[in-house]
């Protein structure tokens, strides 16, 4: 059960990069990209191929949020460019990819359990963590809490950290800027001699390098890349960034991409719990994070038209009173 | 300064929809020259603006800004030396950002956008400054969204936006019709002072006869896609609304009386 819990931690750290990636698209831009489901396992296709080829597990894990960025590019030049409605856009380059994914990889599925993987290059970096970081769990005696290691959490809070840094400090640069309204009010920011297609392309270029990258991450994670992998990770992304902005949002950016990280973290817990219910199987998961996502769309909505609903009912009622009021004033009058 | 050469416009042509927005016009615009434009609703008004802009292009017809032949600059290149102004307070400001970030790309009519540098304290205290001279307090709002200001206080900072660069030509489109009295009021006084200020070159749509009259140095009335009246300087001084109302009266009586000859034909 501690287990499972330090594994929702982990992993909701390592899919937070996708959701950041998702908050740009959809939020910031404006965007409803699907390139996400397959952009995903191109990353972690180019990242699975080089490391089993090899290469150093870092420079494949870039290389596979590269080939994501590119990925992302066409999908914006396929909307700008060739005039292409953006979800249609997003789903040609998924089907696309697709294809793409398995000409990389070559086989549906690479196992790489012994490979060298950027988590077992961090571990040799901070080796000795585990027998620090067990000491405060040891000290207050609750060390049969404690996670079995601390190598995948301490290396993901690390980068995690370092992605959303870079993110805050470059949504709010001139450029940074300049993509977020033009997510917002693209005529206006047109309207002041500023081209932007040109920043449409690049925010969707940006937001599938971060869903690569953590693609490239998952496989290294997992012990294994699938060309499976990405199918329904949009919505994953969506119910992380719905989850953080409802349970943690707040107007400002930096308060934002963090409500994104701790919204897919979120999402991770809810699904291990799930899983515990012995009626609900891993395959349910889809199911129940359509659910997650549809209800957070709806309920907010439903409230709002109760409240206005009720809102009207308790006005007419004011009227109708004010009203008999009045002709009870009048009778008496009479 | 601003040349416009036999400019036509029909949308629709030749079909039972056909308007003609634009029938031969030829203008010219003196450098600090302010016109106001009146005319009833379709008289081709804003499709004028439009060719300005570089929105919309001529079937016929050049426009020429500062001794260039622009007909064919596309709007987003033209953007770099005008600056508009739209009746919906809406359409000029980015609700989702705060008040300097929409300063910030106001700036890129001017300025290339970095990629390492954000909105800097000598920029904020620009920024500060000439949202000063709107004197509605909004330079000690910098950092409130754009989304939470009043529709007066959304379209004083278009006003500001489209100007303190100091473009060729600010084109403004009914710009304070969506605004109730006291807040058209703010906004015409504004509009006054900045343009006075900059001697900006100024083309002006509105639907008030007394705000035509009263500002600009010239008058253009448009009916039916022509500019069928103008008035310059010291002609425009001495005209009244009830001139302009028999002006008016005056070229629509013609045209029902061709009207009808052409029906009884
Ligand atoms: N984009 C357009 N497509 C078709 N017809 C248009 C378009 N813009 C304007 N028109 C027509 O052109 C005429 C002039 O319109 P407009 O310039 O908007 O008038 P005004 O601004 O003076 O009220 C009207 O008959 C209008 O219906
Ligand atoms: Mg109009």
């Amino acid at each position: 059960m501690i287990d499972a819990l330090y594994g929702a931690i982990e992993s909701g750290l390592i899919y937070a990069i996708m959701a950041l990636g998702v908050y740009i698209s959809f939020r910031i831009l404006d965007f409803p990209d699907l390139t996400v489901d397959g952009s995903f396992v191109t990353g972690g296709a180019v990242a699975a191929v080089m490391i089993v080829g090899g290469s150093n597990p870092l420079i494949a894990t870039l290389s596979g949020a590269l080939a994501g960025m590119i990925a992302g590019f066409l999908t914006g030049i396929l909307h700008t460019k060739g005039n292409i409605n953006p979800l249609l856009a997003g789903i040609l380059m998924m089907i696309a990819l697709y294809s793409i994914n398995l000409r990389i990889m070559g086989q549906p599925n690479i196992p790489m359990l012994n490979e060298v993987t950027v988590f077992t290059t961090l571990s040799s970096w901070l080796t000795g963590l585990d027998n620090v970081l067990i000491k405060p769990f040891e000290l207050l005696g609750i060390a049969a809490y404690a996670p079995s290691t601390f190598y995948v959490l301490t290396s993901m809070f690390i980068i995690i950290l370092i992605v959303k840094k870079l993110l805050d400090f470059f949504l709010r640069t001139e450029a940074g800027i300049t993509l977020r309204a033009t997510g917002d009010n693209q005529s206006m920011v047109r309207s002041f001699s500023t081209n932007t297609n040109l920043y449409i392309v690049l925010g969707m270029g940006l937001s599938n390098m971060l869903v690569a990258l953590s693609g490239a991450m998952v496989v290294q994670y997992n012990g294994f890349a699938d060309v499976n992998l990405g199918v329904g990770m949009i919505i994953i992304g969506l119910a992380s960034v719905i989850i953080g902005e409802v349970l943690f949002g707040k107007d400002k950016i930096v308060r934002m991409t963090l409500a994104v990280v701790l919204g897919s973290i979120a999402y991770r817990i809810i699904y291990s719990l799930a899983l515990q219910i012995d009626f609900l199987e891993a395959s349910d998961m889809k199911l129940i994070t359509a659910l997650i996502v549809i209800s957070a769309l709806v309920v907010p909505n439903w409230l709002d038209k109760n409240k206005a609903k009720r809102e009207f009912k308790k006005s007419k009622k004011l009227a109708l009173k004010r009203q008999q009021g009045k002709e009870v004033q009048h009778a008496s009058v009479k | 300064m601003l040349q416009l050469n036999n400019i036509h416009k029909t949308f629709y042509p030749n079909t039972p929809d056909e308007r003609r927005a634009l029938q031969n016009v030829s203008q010219e615009l003196n450098s600090g020259d302010f016109v106001t434009i009146i005319g009833s609703n379709g008289a081709g008004k804003s499709t004028l603006l439009n060719m300005l802009a570089g929105s919309l292009l001529p079937d016929e017809g050049e426009v020429w800004i500062d001794g260039k032949n622009v007909t064919a600059l596309p709007e987003e290149k033209r953007a770099k030396f005008i600056g508009r102004v739209f009746q919906n307070p809406l359409t000029g400001t980015a609700p989702g950002m705060t008040i300097e970030e929409n300063m910030m790309i106001s700036l890129g009519r001017t300025n290339r956008r970095s990629v390492w540098k954000g909105i800097t304290k000598k920029t904020r205290e620009q920024f500060r400054e000439h949202l000063s001279t709107l004197e509605i307090g909004l330079e000690n709002r910098l950092n409130s969204k754009v989304g939470l200001l009043s529709g007066g206080e959304r379209q004083a900072l278009s006003l500001l936006m489209a100007t303190f660069t100091e473009p060729k030509i600010l084109l403004l489109d009914e710009h304070t019709a969506a605004l109730d009295p006291s807040k058209e009021s703010l906004i015409i006084n504004l509009t006054k002072d900045l343009v006075e200020k900059q001697q900006l070159t100024t083309v002006m749509v509105t639907h008030q006869m007394d705000q035509a009259l009263e500002l600009g140095n010239r008058l253009w009335m448009m009916d039916e896609g022509e500019i069928i009246f103008e008035a310059d300087d010291e002609n425009k001084q001495d005209l009244t609304v009830p001139d302009l109302l028999k002006e008016f009266e005056n070229v629509r009586g013609k045209r029902m009386a061709s009207d009808r000859a052409l029906l009884a034909k």
